[in-house]
């Protein structure tokens, strides 16, 4: 599998607090991989500085490219969506102004039209309310709104900061089966940070664990469902 | 005097006061996409915009008409908007608010001694825009230039709403001011939306500087500053942050205090001013957020 993003040492920071204490990843294409992790792990801080929402150091390589000096916008500019933590909605916007939003730097009105009509298919709660205001939707709508105008975006890669965060059980399996739906269908790529370690490990053939920013174990997450100490700490059982 | 009210009076004086505040709701609405974007009041606006409007006069002394000077300063001014965002903005773009608010502080009085450096502070007139005969409407007349100065403001109004809301570019203005992080995720260059911001807010003073000149008579480097403080009222009556609320409380304004004048004999020309800022005060006493703003509601 072709590697799609590797990340080599890195090192990130707010003000004087370091956050990752060199973490490196693979995430192939066409693949779901999962970063999990208890609070204050670094997980967060792993997509952000993916991103470039915070100062990092060492490499990290998106589609043969170094991304590590580049700017948010530059790297969502290559088809990194970053669907962020409490899902970045932009509250006073509508739906339909949001998924537009989402390709804002794509070309060709004809394909963004066409783009949207299919990204809606998925979610046929939020084409009934695309006039409504994104802040007058559901926790549930809102996490389907935030997938759906990453997807506006035609990503290669899309990084999935805690979708479960504040929804209810029956809410968290449905985006991850429309996750899981659109890697089986579209080859979506797809690397997800969740505390929720149980289905992300379902949904995911890979997975990392984070312990104070660094990588603890990793393998397939088949694998890490069974490991001792993931299932003690993370799961519960 | 209940008896023989004149209605011909009443109307006249709404349209005055419709007049002068829709030149107000400029610089208000100036203020207010400065304030949702930045989170501070940009003192130097009115003062932006008195330097446009002598860069209008320069143009006209030049022989250009006015429109042709009109246009060609809100280009101009514009261009400049954006890069006094780019030279002086930037480097305190996330500085706290008090910073950034201070630093428009100083502009106002280097944009201010500029002024003075350049063109001396003698008074100069700019030529009306429009006719000043009256005109006969239903019965009523009405000075043309009134009229004209309405239709401009509420032209220049709509233009901006047209731009912010089915444009792109105005959505993704709309979004950087709102959410700056997220927008980045999003591929915006947010830093120079903020700058096409202040290119539009210097656009748009300009445009409320150009129609406060000729109305006065003659103007110096002082045009501005007493519609800045009538923007700034407007502003936070509508609502601080709300662009209808900013064009609708200036307009409410300057009815308000030409109809106060007009017909409230002990208030007359000198009280009406601080009459009408007691009025706001109170009506922000009963709703804070103003009348068309959201209560601020912050995650903390």
């Amino acid at each position: 599998m072709a590697e799609l993003l590797t990340l080599t040492d890195v090192e990130a920071r707010y003000g004087q607090v370091k956050a990752l204490h060199g973490v490196s990843l693979t995430v192939g294409e066409g693949e779901i991989v999962a970063v999990l992790g208890a609070n204050g792990a670094g997980k967060t801080t792993t997509l952000r500085a993916i991103s470039g929402l915070v100062k990092r150091s060492g490499e990290i390589v998106f589609a043969g490219k170094r991304i590590s000096r580049r700017s948010p916008e530059a790297v969502a500019r290559l088809g990194v969506a970053h669907v962020p933590e409490g899902r970045g909605t932009l509250s006073e916007l509508s739906v339909r102004e949001n998924l537009r939003l989402g390709a804002y730097t794509r070309r060709g009105r004809k394909a963004i039209g066409e783009d949207e009509r299919r990204v809606l298919a998925h979610f046929p709660q939020l084409a009934d309310r695309r006039d409504q205001e994104a802040g007058t939707l559901s926790g549930g709508e809102q996490q389907m709104l935030a997938l759906a105008r990453a997807l506006m975006l035609r990503p290669r890669l899309v990084l999935l900061d805690e979708p479960s965060l504040g929804l209810a059980p029956i809410v968290v399996d449905e985006v991850f089966r429309i996750v899981r739906e659109l890697n089986e269908r579209e080859g979506l790529t797809v690397l997800v940070v969740e505390q929720n370690a149980n289905i992300a490990l379902s949904a995911s053939s890979r997975a990392y664990v984070l312990e104070v920013g660094k990588v603890a174990f990793e393998g397939p997450s088949g694998d890490l469902r069974k490991h001792e100490s993931v299932r003690r700490s993370y799961l519960g059982y | 005097m209940l008896l023989a009210f004149d209605w011909t009076q009443l109307a006249q004086q709404t349209v005055i006061g419709l007049s002068v505040g829709g030149t107000w709701a400029l610089l208000a609405l100036a203020l207010v996409l400065i304030y949702r974007s930045t989170g501070v009041i940009n003192f130097a606006q009115g003062e932006m915009a008195m330097f446009s409007t002598f860069i209008a006069w320069s143009l006209v002394n030049h022989g250009l008409s006015f429109w042709e000077a009109f246009f060609l300063t809100i280009a101009i001014s514009f261009v400049g908007g954006i890069a006094v965002e780019r030279v002086v903005i930037r480097p305190v773009e996330r500085a706290p608010e008090l910073t950034v608010a201070i630093v428009t502080i100083g502009l106002f009085f280097l944009v201010d001694g500029a002024a003075k450096w350049i063109w001396s502070s003698e008074t100069r007139t700019l030529p009306n825009a429009f006719s000043t005969r009256p005109i006969d409407v239903a019965g009523v007349a009405f000075s043309i230039e009134d009229l004209g100065n309405i239709a401009v403001s509420v032209g220049v109004v709509v233009l901006l709403w047209l731009l912010f809301r089915f444009t792109k570019v105005g959505l993704a203005l709309r979004a950087s001011a709102v959410n700056p992080d997220e927008s980045r995720l999003l591929g915006i260059r947010v830093s120079w939306m903020l700058a096409l911001g202040w290119g539009l807010a210097a656009a748009m003073g300009a445009v409320s500087g150009m129609l406060t000149a000729p109305a006065l008579g003659s103007f110096d480097q002082n045009l501005m500053q007493v519609v800045l403080l009538y923007a700034i009222a407007g502003a936070v009556l509508g609502g601080l942050g709300s662009p209808i609320g900013a064009v609708v409380g200036s307009l409410l304004l300057g009815v308000f205090i030409t109809l106060v004048g007009t017909y409230v004999d002990w208030i007359g020309t000198d009280l009406r001013t601080p009459f009408a800022l007691a009025v706001i005060l109170a009506v922000l006493l009963v709703r804070p957020a103003g009348l068309f703003g959201r209560t601020a509601v912050r995650r903390v």
